[in-house]
């Protein structure tokens, strides 16, 4: 009796604390309340599977309810995309014109190359059913006629995992003509890409299905406005868009419930570098990041203390010491607030033995070879912020290096077509805000 | 010179190749021409896009001849600018962006490494030593007897089972330097290792155990109002 009264009831305040206060505690999420029900790939992931674990379930009477219900209960839940942008799902999606004669396309955007992010790849291996019946949904509600998943070209199992499971759809009749009975016709295709981490810009991505390079577009105009083939399209992540059918299914309030206000609902977090047990988790949004390590990682290497520094969203996001880890939460708010970003919830845990300047350096080499070229801040910043943190790793770098190079952040940031110049010099920004003095003990005079 | 590569790509499926546009950059081509096989993939290939946008096809078809031949020809490119009806430059210029397509020819078998942060904090460097040390090659370098390509690449998107090295497109993660050797001494006796992760556990789960999904939940309750 005692027991069960302390028990932290998940999502809900804890019962004693509740006396005292009205805090609430995020990361308790329960199996019951988990999308991704086969992220492992332990059960099955056939259609037949799928239907026994949720997946659809009543999508004919989903569809019938309408594309406006569809994209309001989109909107009500407060999912967020969750490819990085964080740009409001529903808000996205309610962009598309009305009565445009041109078709309309939904691309999926499978290239998941953000250095520590490895979440979608679990999606399209072992739960492919979430992502097809999410494509007719948010298919139907954009009035699109097919929709194309461009998945990175080096995932080869991934690709044939998905088309395994689209065929499997379209035999079932789930997908393709008279889609689940409910008269709407829909056809998914699988493209690859070939190993360009600007593709992942949606607008690179559009032009690289194209069959162009992926040289990202000006915006306005937005995809919406004028996509693939200068049609209205509307570029998703997997994840997203994998979690719409539970969404509709449950209730947009159900998924309401989860994390704070405007960071609502769950998420896989990917968790590498310096923990006892690096995994891929779903979790409840505005999770603590030291109870997500500790929680599902097992903890940093050689305990909490022994924490250096932390990646929190991919390598675009600015790097946090220790002492904004120990309080930080997981949402999109929280850690703008501590000048770094969510993006993708991809965790890269550093502890003490790591040389922070040489890592930092690694992802300025990575941004360098991803560059386009199409931009000059971006094509020579890029170059010139690699060249510098190399020469300061060296021990040849000197205080008028460490000047240009601060230089280069604002010369870089905001002046380039696409976000892939920013995220170039975020992670050195971080570094300098941070870990100044590790820098500066590195140049010569 | 241009007039005449023009008339080449209007004949479908030609294999004359008299345009030598890109000689002094690619190596020297023999005529290339996909396998019965690969024909229909090519027509399954087309078959996505609608019919006046085949220049989506390009990367597809990209990949579909290095996958025939283990790297992309100039013959390669012409044939594919003949079936999706472009000029060959554009071909050319698609073919150059994207990092996974070569140029030239590779050994029996590609080792592809990642260096990116996750992998660097798990020990790739010690990897990749142990792979320079068992063939006595360094990055972007073939052994002697042209087995093994030794190459490095950027994130891979596997970080959670980092360090991770693709060979021949197959993943192997959780990888050690043990676990590396017997890789390597596998695919040397020709046998295809077990791909995947090369630890105790099945994919990213947290290597201590499972903290979520250890059954298998069932369908939640769905809404009143559907």
């Amino acid at each position: 009796m005692l027991s069960s009264f302390l028990k932290q009831p998940i999502g809900q305040e804890r019962l004693l604390s509740s006396l005292f206060t009205t805090k609430r505690f995020y990361g308790g999420l329960n199996d019951n309340n988990r999308i991704f029900t086969n992220l492992y790939g332990d059960f099955d992931s056939s259609v037949t599977g799928a239907m026994k674990r949720g997946d659809w379930q009543q999508t004919k009477n989903i569809i019938s309810k309408g594309k406006e219900w569809i994209i309001s209960e989109i909107k009500k839940s407060g999912i967020r995309g969750r490819g990085g942008a964080g740009f409001p799902t529903g808000l996205k999606w309610s962009f598309m014109p009305k009565n445009d004669p041109r078709p309309s396309y939904l691309v999926i955007n499978a290239d998941e190359g953000e250095p520590g992010t490895c979440k979608d790849r679990q999606i399209l291996l072992n739960d492919p059913q979430k992502l097809v019946e999410g494509c007719l949904l948010a298919g139907y509600a954009l009035g699109a006629k097919s929709s194309y998943v461009y998945v990175r070209g080096e995932f080869k199992k991934e690709i044939e995992s998905l088309q395994n499971a689209i065929d499997q759809a379209y035999e079932h009749n789930l997908i393709g003509k008279n889609a689940c009975g409910s008269g709407y016709d829909f056809d998914i295709h699988v493209h690859p890409g070939a190993g360009a981490y600007v593709c992942g810009e949606e607008t690179a991505l559009i032009e690289s299905l194209e069959g162009s390079t992926g040289k990202p577009r000006i915006k306005p105009p937005f995809p919406p406005q004028f996509g693939l083939w200068g049609c209205p399209t509307n570029v998703n992540n997997v994840e997203t868009i994998s979690s719409c059918p539970t969404i509709l299914r449950r209730g947009s309030s159900w998924y309401n419930s989860f994390g704070r206000k405007n960071n609502h609902g769950t998420k896989i977090f990917s968790i590498s570098g310096h923990v006892n047990n690096p995994c891929v988790v779903e979790e409840e949004m505005s999770v603590p990041l030291k109870t997500l390590i500790e929680k599902h990682a097992g903890g940093v290497r050689g305990g909490w203390d022994n924490l250096l520094a932390v990646i929190p969203g991919g390598s675009s996001c600015p790097v946090l010491p220790k002492n904004i880890c120990d309080n930080v939460l997981m949402d999109y708010d929280d850690l703008e607030k501590n000048n770094s970003s969510f993006g993708t919830g991809a965790i890269i845990v550093m502890d003490k033995s790591t040389d922070i300047v040489k890592s930092i350096a690694r992802l300025s080499k990575f941004y360098a070879h991803e560059s386009c070229g199409q931009c000059t801040p971006c094509r020579e910043g890029t170059i010139w912020v690699k060249s510098l943190m190399d020469k300061i790793v060296e021990g040849k770098g000197t205080k008028k290096d460490l000047k240009l190079l601060e230089s280069l952040i604002t010369a870089v940031k905001g002046n380039t077509i696409c976000a892939l110049g920013d995220a170039a010099v975020l992670p050195i920004e971080g570094l300098l805000r941070h870990f100044r003095k590790e820098v500066e003990l590195r140049l010569i005079d | 010179m241009l007039s005449l590569c023009q008339n080449k790509i209007k004949q479908k499926y030609s294999t004359n190749l008299s345009c030598r546009l890109f000689s002094n950059i690619l190596e020297k081509s023999t005529p290339f021409d996909f396998t019965q096989d690969n024909y229909e993939k090519v027509e399954t290939i087309l078959s996505k896009y609608p019919t006046e946008q085949k220049r989506s096809a390009i990367i597809p078809l990209l990949h579909l001849a290095q996958d025939q031949e283990g790297y992309v020809q100039e013959s390669a490119m012409m044939k594919i600018a003949s079936i999706v009806a472009c000029p060959v430059s554009k071909v050319f210029e698609t073919f150059t962006f994207y990092s996974m397509f070569r140029s030239k020819p590779v050994g029996d078998h590609v080792i592809e490494i990642c260096t990116n942060l996750s992998c660097t904090l798990r020990g790739a460097d010690k990897i990749l030593n142990a792979i320079q040390d068992k063939l006595g090659i360094k990055i972007g370098e073939t052994t002697k007897d042209n087995k093994f390509t030794l190459l490095e690449v950027e994130c891979q998107g596997a970080c959670a089972t980092a360090p991770v090295v693709v060979i021949d497109g197959n993943y192997y993660e959780d990888v050690e330097v043990g676990s590396m050797n017997n890789i390597l001494r596998d695919i040397t006796r020709d046998v295809v290792p077990k791909t995947g992760t090369q630890s105790k556990r099945n994919g990213p789960e947290p290597m201590g155990g499972k903290t979520t999904l250890k059954t298998e939940p069932w369908a939640q309750k769905i809404r009143e109002d559907l």
